[in-house]
């Protein structure tokens, strides 16, 4: 039992960092209908941003999770008007294989700046776990789950409270008609990428410290996000939240209880038998944003 | 290409090891031509049949892995191994095939990179079949009539015959109804269905033709680097296949093996002045320069400029 309680903590923490993943790929993905196969490499980003501004400039955690959800954005936002804006109404092939350019691109750019060895952010927590009851958990990652919570809880905000969230949700239902009401199409593509590619952002700021930092750590990110956005159904914001978070679990479970060597087959497998079964998502009634 | 063209060529590929002295060169040449049969593989569903496969190099390296055990851990010998490497990719092609066929674009996608990656986890996880990342060294050279074929011409001519029939299968296949077929169904697949043509029979047919040639390419790679490791699942391989069908020029015969060449030889070539990942920085790059200034490819684009030539 006390096992079982610690492997749920566990893919908890690790689910709220793919819950946020899924969040920024289901928004891509659902509103602009892009296969953004570069997702992981802005969770790569972020984790070396936060890398180089603990590690070499020592600011303060939240800085450095700041200025990496900065560089996302800015870096996502570039991204869409100067490859995504040209190629609008382009096949979503067309799109897909810039994607996988950018990709291979941004990840062999990642191995010439820092190399291919992994690095380990320095952190301000204490390494000794907090013990409650039977459960043992570092401060570290309670303050990952802690602001991956407030991210998710800020990103509905913004789809559900403001303007720009109004702008995007009319737009992922219907395009013409949101342009035909004065909403500017093109900024809202922009501003999705670059959300999107913040929240990828954080979560590799948050994750990087967990675990280790490396050139090719995008590429799991990017199939959880798929796995994520697949299991939550396209541009389903709650559903990726969910799915983030049983992704975690059972990761986490899968690992502990049957083989850790087949720890990231979870995702795939999860992928293939959902799209097999149940191609809208486990929480879909039907494709929806926000 | 006009035929005096394509004999010209073929006869520069059968004359290769007379003028190619040194052993490097060979050694470039047979590369080539195992990414011609991978490019071909990949063209068959990328670009006859219009589904972008991103786990093709499960199909590779399950072509690699069965050949590898097969004669190592069963002693077999080369031939029959290699039929046998391309049934079990084929019938992986047929798995995926059948698992997908309700699948289109990204979706497809998303399950043939899911496949490639439980594959290659299997081959680092289950190690007393594969011995996990350590490999499998020692896979022996394949003989004919009780010649070994271990030397670099003897092996190049092997490669160049597994090309021709990759180009033949494929050549056979797109000119015949069944490759109307796949083009329709890439073209207008409503339409398609609507003159009675099957989907599923069709696309599935591919995906098992497309994997096992793969099959093919992995068993020819297996018995010329004689060591198999889970490197094979890698998905710089499937990237490079598919810079070459999308930069040779999707869709057609000629495009493919233009592109295998210029992308094994430009690689090379580039060696010296380059590193590894400034090469691979370069293939994102020009994917992405491709997509925008050449989108189909550079044989559609050279017969456009001759027919605009001529007339």
């Amino acid at each position: 039992m006390a096992e079982l309680l610690q492997h749920l903590v566990n893919g908890l923490v690790l689910g709220g960092t793919y819950a946020l993943l899924g969040i920024g790929l289901t928004l891509i993905f659902g509103l602009m209908n892009v296969v953004n196969f570069a997702h992981g490499e802005f969770y790569t980003l972020g984790a070396y941003v936060a890398f180089a501004a603990l590690a070499w400039a020592g600011v303060d955690f939240f800085v450095a999770l700041l200025m990496a959800i900065a560089a996302g954005a800015a870096l996502g936002w570039l991204c869409e008007v100067t490859l995504l804006r040209p190629l609008r109404g382009e096949s979503i092939d067309t799109t897909m294989l810039v994607m996988i350019g950018v990709w291979i691109a941004m990840q062999n750019g990642e191995l010439l700046v820092w190399g291919g060895v992994a690095k380990s952010i320095p952190h301000p927590f204490p390494t000794a776990p907090l013990v409650l009851g039977p459960v043992a958990i570092a401060p570290l990652r309670i303050f990952v789950l802690v602001l991956a919570a407030a991210l998710i809880a800020a990103s509905w905000l913004l789809i559900q409270k403001t303007k720009l969230g109004r702008a995007m949700r009319a737009t992922f239902q219907d395009r013409d008609t949101a342009a035909l009401m004065g909403v500017g199409i093109g900024r809202i593509h922009a501003a999705t990428f670059a959300f999107g590619s913040g929240l990828a952002a954080a979560a590799g700021a948050l994750l990087g410290p967990v675990f280790l930092v490396y050139p090719s750590m995008g590429d799991l990110a990017s199939l959880k996000a798929f796995s994520v956005v697949i299991l939550g159904g396209l541009g389903n914001l709650p559903g990726a939240t969910l799915g983030g978070l049983l992704l975690g679990i059972v990761e986490e479970l899968g690992a502990g209880y049957i083989s850790s060597g087949y720890r990231d087959a979870v995702g795939f497998v999860i992928i293939i038998l959902v799209l097999l079964f149940r191609p809208s998502g486990l929480f879909a009634r039907q494709e929806r944003i926000a | 290409m006009t035929r005096a063209g394509g004999w010209l060529l073929a006869a520069a590929a059968l004359t290769l090891p007379l003028w190619l002295s040194s052993a490097y060169h060979l050694h470039v040449a047979i590369m080539a031509g195992i990414f011609g049969v991978l490019a071909l593989s990949l063209n068959l569903l990328l670009g006859f049949a219009g589904q972008l496969s991103l786990g093709h190099a499960a199909f590779f390296g399950i072509g690699a892995y069965t050949s590898a055990l097969l004669t190592l851990k069963g002693e077999w010998s080369f031939w029959p191994a290699l039929a046998a490497a391309v049934a079990l990719a084929g019938a992986a092609g047929w798995l995926v095939g059948r698992l997908s066929l309700k699948l289109r674009g990204a979706y497809f996608v998303l399950v043939t990179i899911s496949f490639a990656g439980v594959i290659s986890l299997v081959s680092v996880n289950w190690i007393e079949l594969t011995n996990g990342p350590l490999g499998l060294p020692g896979v022996p050279a394949p003989e004919l009539f009780g010649w070994s074929l271990r030397s670099k011409t003897a092996y190049y001519y092997l490669v160049l015959a597994g090309l021709a029939l990759s180009y033949l299968v494929s050549a056979r296949l797109v000119k015949s109804r069944i490759g109307r077929a796949f083009v329709a169904l890439r073209e207008n697949e409503p339409l398609a269905e609507s003159v009675g043509v099957d989907v599923t029979h069709y696309l599935v047919l591919a995906a098992v033709v497309s994997a096992g040639m793969a099959g093919l390419g992995g068993s020819l790679y297996a018995h010329y680097t004689r060591f198999v490791s889970p490197e094979v699942f890698l998905f710089t391989y499937t990237v490079t296949m598919v810079v070459m069908v999308v930069a040779g020029g999707k869709g057609t015969l000629a495009g493919p093996l233009v592109g295998a060449v210029l992308f094994t030889v430009l690689p090379e070539a580039l060696r010296a002045a380059a590193s590894w990942q400034w090469q691979m920085l370069a293939y994102g790059v020009l994917l992405v320069l491709l997509v925008f200034f050449l989108p189909r490819g550079i044989v559609p684009a050279l017969q456009a400029l001759r027919r605009r030539g001529a007339s």
